[in-house]
């Protein structure tokens, strides 16, 4: 499903990771990880072809679900609403399914800038659902959500890798997942990058 | 596509939206011409055209950034850029959503205010045409400029200083078809010549701010 070779990547000019390699076939989570500012970020836009890379070869489907730092919910749209239109948008299935997936229904006619950052996340999460897409690509998605939401959270991913998807996730929690590879990004460190600490370029 | 035009429509005629914030600046604009001036009728008549164009044109430049600039900074623009739908749609809805909320109301109310300024009803009526034939360009060209200024914090005056020149051609065409009526001169070729404007913007913006998208969310 998803193909990385000799994959190098760049922020603001400055290569931060090179020569990533690495395979994902439908059923599978990968879990990347790595420092503050490696370059996870980086590597995620670039599978989401949101940015281009340096070199190297990314094999990925003509679309993914991409989930960031930001939701991308709007604020005087209702929780139903923000899903209604991001299937609309996906032509994905109908958004009851993502309701019942993260516990939103008893949200479902709040506007959605009166949520909490957890119910929000929750549903910036369940977007990914009424997408339809095999190919999760998701940023830190258990940030600010609780232990029973993290829950939530892995019987979706769960249920999507046994239908037929696949996810790579950055993450700093264990996610306690069966069928999850981890794969550590800091081998790939580009050589001369800045460290991420100032604490560290002290020592150095 | 669609979906994405009425969410914005939507967007903007709820609280926060800016819809109508267009139209009162129009208005205030309109009436504070007539305080500067003097209360001579006649003199009104002449400069309403253009006092009724420029209004109009200035008033679409107030809600120019945020076109792009909401969805840029809640990530909405980032996730649409990795759905199906190409930035080219993204760019024609919004631009769409953005004459329907702004420049077809300035085009109706433009006659109402005409009044203020002594403009009589068939000079009016042109007016309203040449509005609706070339606020089109303005809301394209406006959001093509939204799209190259994008994440730059505070982008709005860089934003007024690119598009105020290219909207020059829409405005001399435009005062110009309602100054000829107003003389009793042939204006066709004026209201042709504003409606190539934004039948040309609409045929090839798309795809510089397509590209202007897309380079500036990298």
């Amino acid at each position: 499903m998803l193909q990385v070779s000799n994959l190098s990547v760049a922020r603001g000019g400055m290569t931060l990771l090179c020569g990533v390699v690495f395979s994902l076939s439908a059923g599978q989570v990968l879990v990347l990880r790595g420092a503050n500012g490696l370059g996870k970020t980086t590597l995620l836009r670039c599978i989401s072809r949101l940015q281009d890379s340096v070199e190297g070869q990314i094999i990925a489907p003509e679309t993914v679900a991409y989930s960031g730092h930001a939701d991308g919910l709007k604020g005087q749209m209702t929780v139903l609403e923000n899903l209604v239109f991001w299937a609309s948008i996906y032509h994905g299935p109908s958004p009851n399914v993502a309701l019942d997936a993260y516990n939103l229904h008893r949200l479902a006619d709040r506007p959605a800038a009166n949520l909490s950052a957890g119910q929000k996340r929750r549903l910036g999460l369940a977007r990914l659902q009424v997408s339809g897409c095999a190919l999760w690509v998701m940023d830190e998605p258990t940030v600010s959500l609780d232990v029973h939401n993290v829950a939530l959270f892995r019987a979706a991913l769960n249920q999507h890798v046994q239908s037929g998807g696949a996810a790579v996730i950055t993450t700093h929690i264990d996610l306690e997942h069966a069928s999850a590879r981890v794969l550590d990004l800091t081998r790939f460190k580009a050589r001369g990058v800045a460290s991420s600490s100032a604490f560290e370029e002290a020592l150095e | 596509m669609i979906q994405l035009f009425l969410r914005d429509v939507g967007l903007s005629v709820r609280s926060g939206g800016g819809f109508g914030l267009a139209l009162i600046f129009f208005l205030i604009v309109v009436t504070l011409i007539p305080f500067a001036l003097g209360p001579d009728q006649s003199a009104l008549a002449v400069i309403a055209p253009g006092v009724l164009w420029l209004g109009a044109l200035l008033a679409c430049l107030l809600s120019l950034d945020r076109i792009f600039g909401l969805d840029f900074e809640d990530g909405t623009l980032d996730l649409l850029a990795t759905s199906p739908l190409p930035l080219e749609a993204v760019y024609v809805a919004k631009a769409s959503a953005h004459w329907l909320t702004t420049g077809l109301p300035l085009s109706l109310a433009a006659p109402v205010l005409g009044v203020l300024l002594n403009l009589d009803y068939e000079t009016g009526k042109i007016l309203c045409l040449s509005l609706l034939l070339g606020t089109p360009a303005l809301s394209l060209i406006g959001a093509f400029g939204a799209s190259l200024t994008l994440g730059v914090k505070r982008g709005g005056l860089l934003l007024s200083l690119l598009v105020l020149p290219l909207y020059v051609p829409s405005l001399i065409f435009g005062s110009q078809a309602v100054r000829l009526v107003g003389q009793g001169l042939e204006f066709d070729v004026a209201l042709i010549l504003l409606s190539a404007i934004s039948l040309g913007a609409a045929a090839i913006l798309p795809f510089a701010s397509g590209a202007a998208l897309r380079i500036n969310l990298r």
